[in-house]
Order: C-alpha cells, then structure tokens, then sequence
C-alpha cells in the first residue's frame, strides 16, 4: 500500500469518533434528504404526476343502460380525438344500510356507493391502483375506494344493500383502491351489478372512460364530448365528469398541504446540507496539525488534500449509502401518510431523489474537505504544526473577561466564554440549533392553526338536536356535517354525515318548544339547509339559514361582522371571490326563481361546498321558501347545567318527534389532521435529530481538541461534575441564541406557510387561525433550542468527565 | 505538619500498561513533610508513573498510595480532583498553562474551584505573582511571556491553594540554560521555606541542586534512595524498595 494509503486508511481508522461523527451526518443528511426530496416532489403537481401514473379518464360518461348497448358503446372508442378508451363498464348506485360492526351514529346513513362491475384493475385508461387486499376475484366481493366519502372500511368489512323485495345483497371488501379520475365509489364482478341493480333505490347505467390526443383545455373537452355523444346513440349520453373538474376538487383539497409539505422538504434538504458541510470541515479542520506534520515528513500540498478528502469520504461515502437506505424505508411510511393527504397512489422516492442525494452529498463532502484540505494544505509547515496549541492571538478573551466577572462557578463560566474562542464553529451550531428550534416552533404553530381550523368546524354548542329520519337518496342538501363547515353535526371520523332532515314536516316547531321548555336551556337556533344560485357563480350555493340568533355559535370572521338583521350573510372568501363581491356590497341570490338581495356584512371562515356558501337568517329567504324550517337545532345550555342530564331529559321530551340529542356537535376529530399531526411529529423529530447531531459534532470537535486543556483543568481539581457543566456551558449560549432567533423564525414561517395553504384552496384565513402563539409558548420554545444544545452536547460532556486526566494531559 | 511525619507513602505499588512491561514494580517509599525529594530516571523509567500515582491521576494496579492521610489509590474521580486541589501542586515541563486566560485568570483558577471568594483569589494570587517577581504580568496571556516566566506562572498556580506537597515533572525541561535556573532557584526558595516538593527529572544536575533526596529507578524499580551527597552512588542508604 502507498504512503498515501496508508496515511488515509490510519486517519479512518484511529480518528473513529470523527470517522463515525462524520458517516453519521452524512447519513442523517442522506435519510433527511431523500425524505425532504421526497416530500419536494410528491408535493409537485400531485394530481398531475398521479393522472399520468394511473392514465387517468381526461372524461368518465356515463350513459343509460336502456339507450345503448355494449357495442355501440364501444364504438366510440373510434370516436374523433378518442386516444384510448376503457369499457363500457356497468354500473349500478346503490344505497348501503350499513354492516356488522359499522357502527354508525344515530341518524346517520352511508352514502349512495357508485359501483362499477371491472373485473380488472388495470387497463389502457384509469389503471386504478390497489393500496389494500387484492382486486375482486368473484360474486360477493367488492374493492372500495379510498376516496368514497362514507366510513373507513377495510379489507373485511360486510356491507349490506338492501333490496326492494325486502332481502339484502352482502358484499365482503376484499381491497381498498384509489382511482385519481374519481370513477367509483367500489369495484365488483361485473355479474355482481345485475344483482344490485335490484337494491332498493338503485340506478344502473354504463360507464365509459376516455383519453383524448387534446384534453388540456375545457373548450377541447367540450368538443371531445361531442364527439363522444355523436357516435353513441341519441340522448343515451346520461352524464359525464371531466378531468379538469377533478383536477379542481382534488387541488382545493390538496393545494391546502402543499405548502406544508414543501416547507418541511426544504428545511430538510437545508439542514443536511449545512450539518455535512459543517462535520466535513470540522473534520478536516481538526487534523490541520496532522497535515502539519505529513508536509513536515514530505507530503505534498496535492498528496495532503487527496488523503484528507479520501479521509472525509470514506465514512461519508458508507453513511450516505446507509442514509439513502434508511431514507427510501422511512419515506415509504412517510409517503404512504402523502398519498392519504393528497389523495393519490403509489407515491414512491423518485429515482432522481435516491441519484440526487447519493451524488449531491458525496458531492458537498468532497467539495466542503476540498475546501478545507486545500486551506491546510496552504499553511506553511510551522504554521500547520503549530495549530492547536497556541490559538489565534485575542479570540474570545474579551468574552472570557466579561464572563469571568459574572456570579457563577469558574467551570461554568470558563465554558461560557468558549463558544467565542472559536466563533465559526459556534456559528455553525447556533445554525444547526437554530433550524431546530425553527422546525419546533413551525410545528407547533401549524399543529395550532390545523387545530383551530378543525375547531372552526363545530359550534360552540353544548347540545346538539339531530332529526333520526334516515337519508333519502339523491334528497335535499342536508348535509350539517359539511355545511359551511361551521355547522353541528360535523363531519364524523368516517366521513358519513347525518341524514337528511325530515324539513317542513312540522316536527322542527316541537322540536324547537321541548328545548324551549327544557329547564338548563340558555340559548338555542335551528338551521335549515338550501341551495340556491348567485350572479358570477356556476353550480349551486349552499346555504345555511338560521332561526334564531346563531350569533353565538362561534363561527370565525375573517374581516366584518356577523349579520344582525334579515337581509343580510356572511360568506367565505371563495363565495366572494366568484361573485366579486366584498364586505358591505350588496349579491343577488335566485332562490325558486325569485331573485333576493343579500347584503355581505362579514366574511366568514367556513370551508364546506368548496367555499360556495352563505349563511343568513331564515327569514332572508322567506319570500322564496316561507316553509323554510330548522333542521337541526344548536343549544347553549345555562351554566351549571350538566350536558348529559340534559341530553336524556331532552331525549325523552323529543322522542313524539323522533328527534335525538346529543352532547357537543358531534364533529369528532379529523382524520386527515391526525395524520397530519403525526407527518408533523415525524418530520420535526427528524429536523431535531439532525440539528442535535451538528451540536454533537461541534462539541466533539471542541472537546476533543481541547482535551489537553482539559487534563489540565482536572489536574487542578476539576471534578467530573464541573467538566460536565462546563462543556455543557459551552453550549448554553448557542443553545439560548438558536432558540432566540430560531422561533422568530419557526413563527416567521408558520405566517407564510399557513396563509399560503389557506389560499391554496382559495381560502383567507382569520386571525385566530394564524395567532397561535402565545408568551409562554414563545418562551418554552425557544428553550427548545437550549435542550437541543444540552441534549447534542450530553455525550462530549460525559466522555470529557471520564476521560483519565493523565491520559488527556499526555494528548496534544 | 512536623519534618518526621511522612507526607507520601507509597506500598507495594504495582502498574502495568496493557500489554507492555510493569512500568512500577512493587514500589515502597516514604517521603517526610518538609523534604524536596528528586526522581530521577531514564525516558521510561517509570519515574513520571510514580508522580501520577502521588498525583491522584492514576491508580496502581496493587499497593496502596497515602499522601498527607488521605488514601489516594482509592479514590474516585470526584475525590481525586478534590484531593489534587487540596493536597497537591503540579508544575509541568511544557507548563500547562490555559492560552486563553490571562496569567491572573490561571493562577486564580485552583483557588475558584475550590470555592474561594473572588476577591480572596486574586490577592493571593497577586502575591504570589508579586514574590514569583511576574506581577507586572499579570494582565498578559501566557503566549507572551518566555519559557522561565511561563514556568513561574505555572509555580504560582501550582502553590495557589496553599498544598503541602508541590509535584514538578521536568520542570526545567522545557526551558534554556537561564530560564531553568531561574526556576531551579525558585524551588530552592520553597523548600527553604518548608515546602514539601517532588521533582521528576532525568537531569542529575537540577536534582543536586533542589532536592535534599534523590530516589532512582530503573525498569520500575527504585534503584536508590540517598542524600544529596550520596546520590551518584547507585545503591545509596535509604532506599526502601523490595
């Protein structure tokens, strides 16, 4: 082996806390930035890379059964502009009454399921993809979709449509699927839709699915519809979904977390590039007496930069491989949580991300020893041997001046005045600590602000009273669960929402006298549930009108007020932004034909129908629906009153009504946000784990350089508790210097991330989403920063305690 | 402490490093309060051994090691720093001295980690700056001063918390022909005053003119342990080693 070799293979070798100090950042920055990566390019363009994957349907139609056969339907595929076509599939809607062990709450029913009989998964349009269990293999088996709106159901589960002769068909859900074009809510055995056509309120038909040579547009889909409708028999053309408008749906949703998920990849791939860079140089830097003493033995200034930089990638090479690993296994869990928020399939690490981190970390190590190696290598030889022994004169004595005077042990102030001793690395942990406390900070805030908006979801009511009518399908709009998203009985766990309401029947007058007459009862209103139609909008708008004054109810303003008087709404920003309207101006609703002025006086934070909502007094509608009655009623009981007494006194004063009661507004806790509380809680782990390791490699360094002076210190009588606080001291400052600039700048980015998630799906948010922070928080916060210091420089301090003092003194 | 109380006795001390010869064996030996004792030996004698185990910074294998009544072998950690500061000076050849204090800050070191009053610290520190003849110094850092001065500083420091045995390993090792005489000098004057003091050297000479004793060792053996006047004999009276 050359000299060269050898002198690289002994400074792998006897260096092995720095060996494995460095393999263990560049593992770290290699696991953080293919996860980083990762989430960088799932959160691009989702819908789009998931379409493409999947080969989604640029149109699903759905045509009537009795009107075209099979054949004709397949005819056209031949259609102008058809690129590829799949089906025709037959499909029957079909309302489930639930199974065993759905254990659904009162009032409430499944929604219709839209099943279509494939008894394939894939093919040359909408290739859907399996996330669960297997695709269907014969009668009785079903493949639900992860996107259909009703409870969880998995691989196991029963569930029952009846039939109108009075039996029920049971189909076992054998897989969960996803189809990014939306085109069922199940897959079965094609002979199984015969069967259900039978359910009671079926509705069978037959499906087709499209890919056309241009489809980027609405007016080419447009004429790509016609062409479709032309070459399949007249008016069998029952209806049809284009891509862009599930695009749409699917960006309102999903463009909430983008932002999200962008600003914690970016942090990742920030702080990996900043802990390799700041190990490798630390690393390097340290051996500059080592260098010194192989240009003293005659090595060349060329000979020592390749030796070190070999040093640097030897470990940095296994650690980035090893980190790479690590990082594809943990990203498939972090991924696997992606898909859910985003609502695709198969979200993998890219290739690109593996090559790019394999490359761009091998990269920066070599590029960072380069540097460094480069810079030692210049010194002259005296210089170079003469490092590490006698400082650059005047660094940090100022500072040991002032903290010497302060009134605390001589230990913990010689630690104290260290960080100013060497001030680039200082600086460099102060980095490390300061992204830390920023990615603490950032999480927290968004984890409030997620909170709040799920808050902003219920009322404040303390009761709610719930019609037990089950759904008619295809009914009216009542649907409390995601009316303006503000209304009681919100969405529950599993999606399905409450049925809908038994209105006009006359029961909501003796609903509303049992809770009138109910002793503990403060304050209550109903709402009812309709939909009418505003100047500049498409589609309907859903609105929720109150009897009563609802003014209590805890809905959050974004900017104006809350109405007062008939006449007059409140609306979310998506609402005025399609009407073009602003607090103060005056929109036209048409309800039944009959056009009613509507006065905005505030906006309001409500995030259901796509943000297409108004709320408003009932009596606002009065002269197009004087029938108009409540729904539903929100109650605030008097204080003292305790809830569930209530609930069952209530409950037997409304059982002539057939009404149910119960406490709170039924809005249990959102799925998506626990998972995104756990993506949050994994990924700040991680950018902790990261910043705490650049605190271990900067305190190591220090130590171990300073070992000598250390020796020294415990040789006059230093005990191993006043060596821990004082290497501990050394990193009080930066510690408490990170957390300080660090939270300002975790809060910093939890106001530019949230607004831009909240615009993302075309939303303003209210102040109380975005004012989470409080003092104390601020203040533990930012002591998060000392306890990522402490906790990174925990294990120097202990090796420096036990390290024997003769040993140390013998060390240079 | 009277001149016939033994300061340091050492019995049956035993060490060996890893693999490697015995660098003591079965060392016994007494010094009495107020005696300036030289060790001397060649590079790997195991004389620097021995001071580490007077010094509390490291542990025989076997035998036991007592320095002014306090059982040194047994301590731990925590209790041989506390020793060290209590009972023990230490002057080193190449000094020791912290670069990045001033000659002031070094000196008060000891003294501040034992819990003495600042202002305490620093008059005595300042005195024995004064007497040392390096007060003029005192604001400066150790980078500055020459070998001799950096050595004196390093005599302040070691005499900071008022120990009754003072331990120098090579201390003139470092230093030119002046600058060790200098501090050759100054040991002297310490034991005059009746310090007690243990000098590691291999110079024959230092050791004539500081040390009332002279104990050798060869291999790990004490060789001989005379008077000054006899220490060029070999198998000099005294030694007690078995």
């Amino acid at each position: 082996m050359s000299a060269l070799g050898r002198v690289m293979r002994a400074g792998v070798r006897r260096r092995r806390v720095q060996t494995a100090v460095t393999g263990l950042a560049a593992m770290m920055a290699a696991t953080a930035s293919v996860l980083g990566g990762s989430l960088l390019v799932a959160s691009n363009a989702p819908f789009d890379h998931a379409f493409a994957q999947q080969h989604g349907a640029h149109l699903a139609a759905q045509f009537d059964a009795a009107k075209a056969t099979a054949e004709q339907l397949r005819a056209t595929a031949h259609a102008s502009g058809v690129s590829a076509a799949a089906g025709p599939y037959r499909t029957v809607t079909a309302d489930p009454s639930g199974g065993p062990g759905l254990d659904l709450p009162a009032g409430m029913t499944m929604d219709p399921m839209k099943l279509v009989g494939r008894s394939d998964a894939g093919g040359p349009v909408d290739d859907v993809t399996l996330s669960a269990g297997h695709w269907v293999s014969g009668p009785g088996q079903v493949v639900v979709s992860a996107d259909y709106s009703g409870p969880a159901l998995g691989v196991g589960q029963r569930i029952d449509f009846p039939s109108a002769s009075g039996g029920v068909t049971e189909l076992m859900v054998v897989g969960v699927a996803r189809s990014v074009s939306r085109t069922a809510d199940g897959w079965v055995e094609p002979s199984d839709v015969s069967l259900l056509a039978a359910a009671k309120g079926a509705d069978p038909g037959m499906q087709m699915l499209y890919r056309f040579a241009s489809a980027s547009t609405a007016a080419q889909l447009a004429a790509d519809r016609d062409a479709v409708a032309a070459q399949a028999p007249a008016g069998s053309l029952s209806g049809t979904r284009s891509w862009l408008d599930v695009k749409n749906s699917s960006n309102s949703s999903t463009g909430l977390f983008v932002p999200f998920l962008t600003a914690f990849g970016l942090l990742g791939v920030l702080m990996s590039v900043l802990i390799v860079g700041n190990v490798v140089a630390g690393a390097v830097g340290s051996g500059t007496r080592r260098i010194g003493v192989l240009k003293a033995l005659g090595f060349t200034p060329g000979q020592v930069v390749r030796a070190y930089m070999g040093q640097a990638l030897i470990p940095a090479a296994a650690g980035t491989v090893l980190g790479a690993l690590l990082g594809n296994l943990v990203a498939g869990q972090i991924l696997s949580a992606t898909e859910q928020v985003y609502g695709t399939t198969s979200l993998t690490v890219a290739p690109s991300v593996d090559v790019a981190v394999l490359v761009g970390t091998l990269l920066m190590v070599c590029v960072t020893a380069l540097a460094t190696a480069l810079r030692a290598g210049r010194l002259r030889t005296v210089d170079a041997l003469a490092v590490g022994r006698t400082p650059k004169a005047g660094r940090g004595r100022r500072a040991a001046r002032i903290t010497r005077a302060l009134p605390l042990p001589r230990p913990v102030t010689l630690g104290l005045a260290r960080p100013f001793a060497r001030p680039a690395r200082a600086l460099a942990m102060v980095t490390a600590i300061l992204f830390g406390a920023a990615a603490v900070t950032f999480a927290f805030g968004l984890g409030s602000s997620l909170q709040r908006i799920q808050d902003a979801k219920r009322t404040a009511a303390d009761v709610t009273v719930l019609p037990s009518a089950p759904a008619q399908s295809g009914g009216p709009a009542a649907r409390p669960g995601q009316v303006g998203g503000g209304a009681p009985g919100g969405s529950t766990p599993g999606g399905s929402t409450p049925g809908g309401a038994s209105a006009g029947t006359g029961d909501s007058a003796a609903m509303a006298r049992a809770i009138a007459a109910q002793p503990g009862t403060r304050a209550f209103f109903g709402s009812a549930q309709t939909q009418v139609t505003a100047a500049g909008t498409t589609g309907s708008v859903d609105v929720t009108a109150f009897v009563g004054d609802a003014s209590w109810a805890g809905y959050q303003m974004v900017s104006g007020t809350w109405f007062h008087r008939p006449g007059e709404a409140v609306a979310p920003t998506p609402f005025l932004t399609a009407t073009g309207t602003r607090v103060g101006d005056t929109v036209v609703v048409t309800d039944h034909g009959r056009a009613i002025p509507v006065k905005i006086t505030g906006e309001v934070f409500v995030t259901g129908n796509q943000g297409m909502e108004l709320l408003t007094d009932a009596r606002t509608l009065a002269s197009a629906e004087p029938n108009l009655k409540a729904q539903y009623f929100s109650v605030r009981l008097a204080s003292g009153t305790d809830p569930s007494a209530y609930v069952r006194a209530l409950d037997a004063a409304l059982r002539p009504t057939g009404a149910v009661a119960q406490v709170g507004d039924g809005g249990g806790t959102s799925q998506l946000l626990i998972l995104l509380d756990a993506l949050t809680g994994l990924l700040t782990l991680m950018l902790v784990a990261v910043a705490g390791l650049g605190v271990l490699n900067a305190v190591v360094l220090d130590t171990r350089e300073r070992v000598h002076d250390l020796g020294v210190v415990k040789a006059l009588g230093l005990t191993p508790r006043q060596t821990v606080s004082m290497v501990l001291a050394q990193v009080v400052l930066v510690g408490v210097v990170g957390g300080a600039v660090g939270v300002p700048l975790g809060v910093a980015l939890q106001r530019v991330v949230v607004p831009a998630m909240g615009d993302s799906a075309g939303l303003r948010l209210p102040s109380s989403v975005l004012d989470v922070y409080q003092a104390p928080a601020l203040v533990l916060l930012g002591l998060g920063g000392l306890v990522i210091a402490v906790l990174g420089a925990t294990g120097p301090a202990g090796w420096a305690a036990r390290t024997r003092t003769a040993v140390a003194l013998r060390t240079e | 402490m009277t001149m016939t109380e033994p300061v340091i006795e050492l019995s049956g001390v035993h060490r060996r490093f890893a693999d490697g010869p015995a660098a003591l064996r079965d060392v016994s030996m007494s010094v009495r309060a107020g005696e300036a004792v030289a060790i001397l030996g060649p590079s790997g004698s195991g004389k620097s051994t021995m001071l580490n185990m007077i010094a509390g910074l490291d542990r025989p294998d076997s035998g036991t090691v007592t320095v002014a009544g306090v059982r040194v072998d047994t301590l731990g950690e925590a209790g041989a720093a506390r020793y060290r500061r209590d009972k023990v000076g230490m002057i080193f050849q190449f000094f020791n001295l912290l670069d990045d204090l001033t000659v002031l800050d070094n000196v008060v070191l000891p003294a501040e980690m034992t819990g003495v009053g600042r202002a305490e610290a620093r008059r005595r520190a300042t005195g024995l700056l004064d007497v040392l003849g390096i007060a003029r110094h005192a604001r400066a850092y150790p980078g500055r001063l020459s070998g001799g001065e950096r050595q004196r500083v390093a005599v302040a420091r070691a005499l900071m918390n008022r120990p009754p045995l003072l331990l120098a390993d090579e201390p003139t090792g470092a230093l030119d022909s002046e600058s060790g005489a200098e501090v050759e000098a100054l040991l002297r004057e310490l034991h005059a005053d009746g310090q007690s003091i243990v000098v590691v050297t291999h110079d024959e000479s230092l050791a004539a003119r500081c040390a009332t004793r002279v104990v050798r060792i060869v291999d790990g053996r004490i060789a001989s342990d005379t008077g000054v006047a006899d220490a060029a004999t070999p198998d000099g009276a005294g030694a007690v080693a078995r």
